[in-house]
């Protein structure tokens, strides 16, 4: 029996010539990324060392990454006090793939690790965040942890007693629409898989849409697998992967990529034709909760947000100035923007964009998670509504449990900014 | 006997258990005071100690789904609370074995609040109705760190085993 992208990863890792569903595996790590939670990883970090005699040391600075995202810059005396304490780690244990509060090279963890080149396909990828599974996009195994199974990693080196996950095969067929892309295509298949249907699972993703969409692309949709309860999401490696690496993460070493047996076993098979897709709303308060646009039109909005790991990136802005350029927004709903990564703030500041969202009345904010998680700026008044293009719309998810999320793309955000309801994005102009 | 304190409904979040904008705080000897904050009457109890170590919170499916922030867990286990569940989202469970807080999956559960409970090893009975539901059995690779107290002693004598 052959193997799917995931075990044969997992086989490499753990240094088995093969590995089935069920396995249990203890992979080596080959990054393991942390944000502001490195906070806590350090204590637990510092707790398994409690007592054994032996120095705190981790097993290989080299493969922790370390960025600051979730509240940049600090937002409290609390928060910049932890930034503090995992910089004097960063600088005590030698860690280099470390991204601080910059305009240069700072941005969302998510962003960061593909945009320097840190993940190849084929790496083992833990990180303390659920949109871990971004990665999967440059066709690495990579899921989300807790911050104590992330002080082990960076103890022992491995991810300790990992069950060999089964996979789902998506299969993706048909040429988007205009107006309609990668989030509607992620979204449907939450709606369809359900918010639990991929629990303990992995996400495989083939067909010609997925071959021809840009890594861009492929990020949103391995970055939102997790809302369907999935392990991970992952793209084999191709043409485009090393094309991304090369060309935007300047990587020079060889990329191998992994791809699955043509005789790999797969727990379930999705189809999906995308040619005749309405762009996707899911409505507060499920990810799963999702439906085509025209049941949902209408809606008075009050905070327009495009920007995260999920939508901020260059093409998402660059759709949005677009239908933005020369409009403006709605008098009564406030639009911000925050770009994924200051690399990508500088180009869209040299390509115009900036100005021209700006031009239209959006706030256009640092490089960071902002608004998304509800812990720092831009959060919802009492009983107000979102559109977002951001992961998630869990009740008090934007910092207050009276407010409603509705998540699109980047285009429906757009549109409805221009209205002040939501608006779709194939009928304005 | 352990009596049910809180039925919730399905998908039940991270986001829900320990809201995002508490993130800043970390500490497992910190973390419980925001334990279902927007939930304030429950929240309050929680604080109050109002229930007795060993209380049932119990889910429905896909119960921790969301955010892997582990203050979720913490945040429980500080108040000696156990969670009986129809389903459980995978970061959450394992983060409850890693930090050894009772999590218990049993798709059929039946109860109300104030209803109590007995957990044994492979079921979850209900005295007050006297209806019995099946556990789903943690996988057996996760018994090493419950058996340990938890992924920090587990981890702790890994690495001691390896310098030896």
């Amino acid at each position: 029996m052959g193997m799917t992208v995931v075990e044969k990863i997992l086989a490499r890792a753990a240094g088995l010539p093969s590995v089935k569903v069920g396995d249990v595996v203890e992979p080596q790590v080959d990054l393991a990324m942390s944000h502001e939670n490195a906070a806590l990883v350090i204590n637990q970090f510092q707790e398994v060392f409690q007592g054994t005699g032996l120095a705190p040391k981790v097993w290989d600075p080299s493969k922790i990454a370390i960025i600051f995202d979730h509240r940049v810059p600090a937002e409290s005396p609390k928060t910049a006090t932890n930034h503090k304490k995992i910089r004097d780690f960063v600088k005590a244990n030698g860690i280099t793939k470390f991204h601080d509060v910059r305009g240069d090279v700072g941005g969302i963890c998510h962003q960061i690790l593909p945009e320097y080149g840190y993940v190849r396909p084929g790496f083992v990828v833990l990180g303390t965040d659920s949109h871990t599974t971004s990665h999967g996009a440059l066709g690495a195994f990579s899921f989300g942890v807790g911050a104590t199974e992330m002080a082990s990693a960076w103890a022992l080196g491995i991810a300790v007693n990992i069950e060999v996950p089964a996979t789902i095969k998506v299969v993706v067929k048909g040429e988007f629409p205009p107006m309609v892309g990668p989030k509607d295509l992620i979204l449907h298949l939450i709606g369809k898989l359900t918010a639990q249907g991929a629990n303990f699972k992995v996400l495989e993703f083939h067909g010609e849409t997925i071959r021809k969409m840009s890594t861009s692309g492929r990020i949103a949709i391995c970055n939102m697998s997790v809302e369907a309860g999935a392990t991970s999401g992952i793209v084999p490696g191709d043409e485009e992967t090393v094309r991304y690496l090369r060309e935007e993460a300047g990587v020079t070493e060889a990329i191998p990529c992994v791809t699955p047996d043509a005789d790999a076993a797969y727990v379930q098979t999705v189809e999906i034709d995308v040619s005749n897709l309405a762009p996707q709303i899911a409505c507060p308060h499920m990810v799963d909760n999702v439906k085509p646009i025209d049941q949902v039109l209408g809606t008075k909005i009050q905070q327009i947000v495009i920007g995260s790991c999920t939508n901020g990136r260059l093409d998402d802005l660059e759709q949005a100035a677009d239908i933005l350029r020369g409009k403006k927004v709605a008098e009564g709903t406030r639009m911000l923007v925050f770009p994924a990564s200051s690399k990508i703030f500088a180009k869209a500041l040299d390509k115009g964009l900036i100005h021209d969202l700006m031009k239209a009345g959006a706030v256009v904010m640092n490089s960071g998670c902002g608004p998304c998680l509800g812990v720092h700026e831009g959060a919802l008044g009492d009983g107000e509504t979102a559109l977002s293009t951001t992961n998630r719309n869990f009740k008090g998810r934007m910092g207050n449990p009276t407010g409603f999320v509705y998540l699109c793309s980047p285009a429906v955000a757009a549109a409805s900014a221009i209205t002040g309801v939501i608006t779709d994005p194939r009928n304005s102009n | 006997m352990p009596k049910v304190i809180i039925k919730l409904e399905n998908d039940i979040s991270t986001d829900d258990i320990y809201p995002g904008r508490f993130m800043a705080t970390v500490l497992p000897t910190e973390t419980p005071q925001f334990a279902f904050f927007d939930r304030t009457e429950f929240n309050a109890q929680l604080k109050a100690k109002t229930f007795p170590a060993g209380s049932i919170i119990v889910g429905g499916e896909n119960f921790g789904c969301g955010s892997s922030r582990e203050q979720a867990c913490s945040t429980l286990k500080g108040h000696e609370v156990a969670v009986v569940a129809k389903s459980i989202s995978r970061i959450f469970l394992q983060n409850s074995i890693n930090l050894g807080l009772q999590v218990v999956i049993c798709p059929g559960i039946e109860a109300s609040e104030g209803d109590e409970l007995e957990i044994t090893a492979d079921q979850v009975f209900n005295k007050t109705t006297g209806k019995a539901f099946a556990q789903v059995k943690l996988p057996a690779a996760r018994k090493g760190i419950m058996d340990a107290g938890g992924l920090i002693p587990y981890t702790r004598a890994r690495l001691m085993a390896k310098q030896a």
